[in-house]
């Protein structure tokens, strides 16, 4: 007879396994009639989120609404407001769970019109990946390059391109190539860290969570494969620290905590830290928890800070590092997205929400509205539902923020219409930011995973040479035009410059090799 | 600017190199789980006028207490819990509910529909359709208007069914606390905007992303008392269309020659006891329960009467004013 474990032995084992497991929230775009619901109820059905009353329900369901003449419809898994399925269309983010042996998931499932540009933003802000879903016989279109914009904006750096209804294009190696050739000639531009073109049947389950045998030709990942391998759940531990003030704790008068959830970065006992916008310098004397207090806490955790010394700092306040200070500004010079029945107007005046703490705004100036598909600036007077812009907010006191480049988790906010209590737009801060740089992209092989790849020496190799070259460059024409400023001697100046550039030549790589074998 | 560049084999396009990879620490799921439902409740300790926290004694509701309890550590939490009694729920129940409130030295109220009573509305009599609405959907009502509370916070979850998807975690409802899909706000990033106009109020949702198996995990993990119902123990049922019900008090009208039996029966979800049904089940341990759980071939809303309604039912009932 076998050893039937017992339940606590049982679950000993999945507790082991379960609590590893991470989580990946993800978000998935596309038009109508791609096939994204059928994706997601796919994913659910074969990763085994659907129980036996719901398939029981669901096949009723597939008989009386369903467009798979009686089979098994399984976008009405998630087609869930009678609202939508009237029209036929998803109107609305909706949040589905599932979760497989390696990993847990959070899928926001974003709707495809282009008048839900707002629903797509709000969803892509809290994800770490996202799924551009394509029908294969349209190849990219305008949506799609919306899409892949917008969640560029938002600071997504991953990809999945997942070429879907192969079936009707039998399975066409060509025509996947040219899909993803196609959208590689566009998103250079976007500041992707990773893209990965995946060709699925979403009605059939090719590729998805089982690979097809009609794609020999591919040897990726299956959807879910890649699901699986990304890194996902990483807090930014390396940031400076950025702690909101949510609640101050007195239950009595001998105890004073500041309540809040770290954005980034960690703390423990004894840390330098300010509040802002005050800039009150102080250090961590206690972290409480109901659970017991801790030497040390890190982002995503939610805590209660007491401080060495009594100040006044309130809701709204930011604690920081005593070093890497957010900026103290009011005035916001941000990218919003218009997401209020309402259009906003230089001169309007706007509740900001940036954290926990709130000002009144006044949009002083529209400088740009950006074009979702192509970016292109162009100048406007007003904005209107769905636009996205870059507009500068006056604040009627100064606040504690990064820009969003910079901290996802502090450069975020929204406006509010004092009247109506509706979220008007969200925006993403942009004072101060550093246009990014752009980054060399290492080559992947079939073989390899994208998200394992390391880079070859080689390349590596190449790619400090090529840095330390225009740095010396940058550094020749500087110290050249600071010395001629100086000595009005363009002789004397050019010498310098040249002994400059070449110190830095000669430097540069040794250099990087010496920082390189600390880390 | 470097154009990405297709791979040999077209599979994959490109990759950044990840150089420098970011120092990380992994907070478990249940860890970033309970971190965003606290931040939740203080977001609506701290803006809402006058909130209150429902508590319908289930499992969920053990997990958003004991969530209170840590997110405003070492005070109490700032808002009372309020109960909504449709003087059918299970007396296990109701006992639980006063020892916990007691234990915990948390202020509880308790609201059951006057009028409703007045007018002998019960599941037997008038289906369960209009006890739910009477007792449950206009006592809750009744109770947020007489007390005047501006925000309610409550255990519900987005994996719970289609509809509850696409709530928000903020959710705001009308003077009529309906509920209106095509208003929602957008919730970006951790903010959430908890403005509204005279007369609006929010229903909030610190459970929003967990599920199921969260719940049960936490529990274990945190070793959260629940109601013993959950456990099973040879109770008296009768079984109704094919759905056990638990034999609580003499109310429940039984059939001539019925007679109810003793079986190992536990519960999944629990409300009024003649509208949930009972699973027959030897898992008598948080561990067993969790186990079965995880090897379950049903959903937890099968054994609730009241979905069976109709399709759209939930969408049209939360419409109306249901939690
Ligand atoms: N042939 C084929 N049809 C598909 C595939 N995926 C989706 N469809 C069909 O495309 C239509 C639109 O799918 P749906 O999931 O509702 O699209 P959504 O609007 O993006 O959610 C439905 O009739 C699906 O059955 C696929 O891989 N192959």
């Amino acid at each position: 007879m076998t050893h039937q474990p017992s339940s606590s032995e049982f679950l000993d084992g999945f507790l082991s396994a379960h609590g590893k497991k991470d989580v990946l929230r993800f978000i998935t775009c596309g038009s109508v009639d791609d096939g994204k619901s059928t994706l997601i109820g796919r994913l659910l059905h074969d990763t085994k989120q659907i129980f036996d009353d719901q398939v029981t329900a669901l096949e009723a369901d597939s008989k009386k609404h369903g467009t798979q003449a009686g089979k098994i419809d399984f976008a009405l898994l998630v087609d869930g407001l009678s609202a939508e399925r009237e029209q036929g269309i998803t109107i609305d983010v909706a949040y589905r769970f599932f979760s497989t042996e390696k990993r847990s998931f959070i899928v926001a499932d974003t709707p495809g019109h282009e008048q839900y540009t707002r629903n797509m933003a709000t969803g892509a802000s809290n994800a770490e990946l996202a799924i551009l879903l394509i029908d294969a016989r349209k190849g990219l279109t305008r949506q799609t390059k919306r899409h892949s914009l917008l969640v560029s904006m938002l600071g997504i750096k991953r990809v999945v391109l997942a070429i879907n209804k192969m079936d009707l294009k039998a399975w066409s190696e060509t025509t996947y190539r040219s899909i993803i050739r196609d959208f590689a000639g566009f998103a250079g531009h976007l500041g992707f860290s990773e893209i990965i073109g995946i060709p699925i049947s979403a009605l059939g389950g090719d590729n998805i969570a089982a690979r097809s045998g009609a794609t020999p030709w591919y040897s990726g990942p299956t959807l879910l494969e890649y699901l699986e391998k990304v890194p996902a759940g990483q807090s930014p531990l390396d940031g400076p620290l950025r702690f909101p003030i949510q609640w101050v704790a007195r239950p009595d008068a001998d105890f004073r905590g500041y309540a809040g959830t770290i954005a980034t970065g960690k703390v423990a006992v004894g840390d330098r830290i300010r509040t802002l916008p005050a800039g009150t310098e102080a250090r961590v004397a206690r972290i409480v928890t109901y659970d017991g207090d801790i030497p040390a806490a890190v982002a995503g955790q939610s805590v209660t800070l007491t401080l060495d010394r009594e100040i006044d700092a309130s809701r709204g306040d930011m604690i920081s590092g005593a070093d890497h200070l957010p900026q103290v500004r009011d005035r916001l010079e941000a990218r919003i997205f218009v997401t209020a029945d309402r259009e906003i107007r230089p001169g309007d005046v706007l509740l900001v929400k940036i954290g926990a703490a709130q000002a009144t705004g006044t949009v002083e100036s529209i400088a740009a509205r950006i074009a979702p598909d192509t970016m292109a600036r162009e100048s406007a007077d007003r904005l209107e539902a769905n636009d996205i812009a870059d507009v500068t907010i006056a604040l009627d006191r100064p606040l504690a923020f990064d820009s969003y480049a910079s901290n996802r988790e502090t450069g975020g906010f929204i406006l509010i219409d004092r009247e109506s209590s509706d979220t008007a737009a969200m925006g993403l801060v942009l004072n101060g930011e550093q246009p990014e740089r752009p980054r060399k992209l290492a080559l992947v092989t079939g073989q390899e995973s994208p998200a394992n790849a390391r880079p070859r020496p080689a390349t590596a190799r190449r790619a400090v040479s090529g840095e330390a070259i225009s740095f010396a460059l940058l550094g020749f024409l500087v110290t050249t035009g600071v010395a001629y400023t100086l000595t009005r001697d363009p002789g004397i100046a050019l010498a310098i410059g040249v002994i400059d550039a070449a110190l830095r030549v000669t430097l540069a790589i040794p250099h990087r090799l010496l920082w390189r074998g600390r880390g | 600017m470097t154009a990405l560049a297709l791979s040999q084999n077209g599979d994959f396009v490109a990759s950044h190199s990840p150089a420098g990879a970011r120092a990380t620490a992994r907070l478990t799921h249940l860890q970033r789980l309970e971190a965003e439902s606290i931040h939740i409740m203080r977001e609506i300790a701290a803006e809402a006028e006058n909130p209150v926290m429902l508590y319908s004694i289930g499992k969920d509701s053990s997990v958003l207490l004991h969530l209170a309890m840590k997110a405003f550590y070492p005070a109490k939490p700032p808002f009372k819990l309020l109960h909504i009694d449709t003087g059918w729920k299970f007396r296990e129940m109701i006992a639980f509910r006063d020892r916990r409130a007691a234990e915990l030295g948390v202020d509880l109220l308790v609201h059951t529909n006057a009028d409703g009573v007045a007018r002998g509305i019960g599941p037997f009599t008038h289906g369960s359709e209009i006890h739910t609405d009477v007792m449950k959907t206009q006592a809750l009502r009744q109770a947020l208007t007489l007390h005047g509370f501006d925000a309610a916070i409550g255990g519900a979850r987005r994996d719970e069914e289609k509809s509850r998807a696409k709530e928000r975690v903020f959710s705001l409802r009308n003077a009529h606390h309906r509920w209106d899909p095509k208003r929602q706000r957008p919730e970006p990033w951790k903010i959430y905007n908890t403005r509204k106009r005279q007369g609006e109020s929010l229903r909030v949702f610190p459970l929003s992303n967990w599920t199921e198996l969260d719940i049960w995990l936490y529990i274990h993990q945190e070793r959260i008392p629940i109601v013993p119902l959950y456990f099973a123990a040879k109770r008296p049922v009768v079984e109704r269309d094919g759905v056990l019900i638990m034999v609580d008090d003499d109310r429940l009208p039984l059939a001539p020659g019925e007679r109810p039996q003793e079986r190992l029966v536990r519960f999944r979800t629990l409300g009024c006891y003649p509208l949930t049904g009972a699973m027959e089940s030897p898992a008598d341990t948080l561990e067993a329960v969790i186990r079965e759980t995880l090897e379950a071939r049903t959903s937890e809303r099968q054994g609730r009467v009241i979905d069976k309604d109709g399709a759209a039912s939930m969408e049209r009932k939360k419409q109306e004013g249901y939690f």
